[in-house]
């Protein structure tokens, strides 16, 4: 798996799980990184979620239309990462 | 023959009773779910006592997932719906999806979701406020929840009346079932205890201030002085009668044999309120006479001048002393949406043992109010027909009649 840096993976399924849950049938412990949000579970309004939340306490902007771009727990994790290393 | 809509299964979520046989059996013992505020301090503010459903963690009852997307009252509206289409052994699987419905009653939304989210607005901002807000708060949430989580895509609705919502519900969910749907659910919750929604709710005037518990809410008493509010409510399965046989459904509680409802006159016209007339429609609807009912479950205001009004339809429809009459609401508070859908759960369960729950804490009562109002203990009686009957504010009244099945 990639380095994702100082944002990890871990630390995007916590904010996944205390946005919007997780499905039953998903277990957010495996390796999930490149499933995309939909097949976990998380429509466009968890994604939104999420991204309000990494912004808010992390001070990543990102704008609800990149967000709706960022199909995956890699993809954000490493906007993010780019964006903190900024 | 003829489509008839009968009741196969009951979940409850009451301030005092987690599950249907939790609530009544506290009920049949006259133990009460009301007490003092608990969930804010309410010190700032005029009311002291609610009906609080303590005991209820979401986590044991609703998926994850759906915890941080709703309400707490689309929580206890989730949980009693699972629980009903339990106990009628319903599998929704089993079912065709485009042949289940959901209509259910709400009276004030997703109120303590949106007191968080506008605490975060005026704390930290408006990118704080959750992007769950948007569904959360809305009056079908339940509904729709309910509807995605069994996969019910026949004709869903909500019903927002006040405390008369469930029963326009219910009588919804018998026009579908006339109109060929197999399965609704139906019923109502509500639960608006926190500071945005008790300030919405007092501005009727019809609160309580009382801090005893068990002095705070007396419909029909000398002491009347308002009512107590609480949360919860209950959901029911309907089916038809004859698909409910075939597939040799565990119960049949009732069947809804009557429904009515009406709108007051204007505020000031002098006219009398409409709940005699929904009581005498439902009863001709039902195609019965007053002396068929075995019970009237009360809509039980606890403001002396709707006592008043309703004691005297009450007289007007049955004569006097003419019917026993009962309000165990005085053990949960008025749910609003919820509690009509709790009373219809209760007359059902009245019909199954016979017996006909008290009212509490009402000890002497006030002139014009001397109804056969059953207190101090549950009393044994052979009931084959119920009626319920609800007003909610701005207008609205609703009586339902069930009745045993064979």
């Amino acid at each position: 798996m990639a380095q994702l840096g100082s944002f990890t993976l871990d630390d995007l399924k916590e904010v996944m799980r205390a946005c919007a849950g997780v499905t039953e049938s998903v277990d957010l412990d495996s390796d999930i990184a490149d499933v995309t949000f939909e097949d976990l579970g998380y429509d466009s309004l968890a994604v939104l979620e999420m991204a309000a939340k990494l912004q808010n306490h992390l001070g990543v902007v990102i704008p609800d239309d990149v967000a709706e771009q960022l199909p995956t727990p890699r993809a954000l994790a490493e906007y993010v990462n780019v964006r903190l290393a900024a | 023959m003829s489509r008839r809509a009968v009741i196969t299964g009951i979940g409850v979520t009451a301030p005092n009773g987690l599950g249907t046989e939790a609530y009544w059996a506290a009920t049949l013992e006259g133990r009460s779910g009301l007490g003092p505020i608990s969930r804010f301090d309410p010190a700032g503010y005029p009311v002291r006592v609610a009906g609080e459903v303590s005991d209820f963690t979401a986590a044991e009852h609703v998926p994850s997932r759906l915890i941080p997307q709703t309400d707490n009252w689309t929580h206890l509206g989730l949980t009693a719906a699972a629980w009903a289409l339990d106990d009628a052994g319903a599998d929704p699987a089993a079912f065709p999806e485009y042949e289940m419905a959901v209509v259910t009653a709400s009276s004030s939304g997703g109120t303590e979701f949106g007191q968080r989210e506008i605490e975060r607005l005026w704390t930290k901002g408006p990118s704080w406020v959750g992007a769950y807000q948007s569904i959360a708060w809305f009056y079908a949430a339940t509904t729709g929840q309910i509807s995605i989580r069994h996969g019910m895509r026949g004709s869903c609705g909500v019903v927002c009346a006040e405390q008369a919502g469930a029963l326009d519900a219910a009588g919804q969910a018998r026009q579908l079932i006339r109109t060929g749907t197999r399965l609704v659910v139906t019923g109502g919750a509500d639960a608006s205890l926190c500071p945005y929604g008790l300030t919405a709710q007092y501005s009727s005037g019809r609160l309580s201030q009382g801090d005893d518990p068990g002095r705070a809410y007396l419909p029909f008493d000398v002491g009347a002085a308002g009512y107590v509010p609480g949360e919860g409510g209950a959901m029911l399965v309907v089916e038809n009668a004859a698909d409910a046989h075939a597939r040799s459904a565990p119960v049949i509680y009732g069947e809804i044999a009557g429904y009515a409802a009406t709108f007051d006159p204007r505020p000031g016209s002098g006219r009398e309120p409409g709940l005699r007339r929904a009581m005498e429609l439902a009863l001709a609807d039902a195609g019965l006479a007053a002396g068929g009912v075995d019970v009237v479950f009360a809509d039980a205001a606890g403001v002396p001048e709707l006592d008043l009004q309703e004691a005297a339809a009450i007289r007007a429809v049955f004569g006097p002393a003419g019917v026993p009459v009962t309000a165990p609401k005085t053990m949960t508070g008025r749910l609003y949406a919820g509690g009509a859908a709790l009373d219809l759960a209760g007359a059902l369960l009245a019909i199954r043992d016979g017996v006909i729950p008290p009212t509490a804490g009402v000890t002497e009562l006030a002139p014009g109010c001397d109804l056969d109002l059953v207190r101090g203990a549950a009393r044994e009686a052979r009931v084959g027909t119920a009626m319920v009957v609800a007003r909610g504010y701005g207008g609205f009244n609703a009586a339902i009649v069930v009745t045993k099945t064979d």
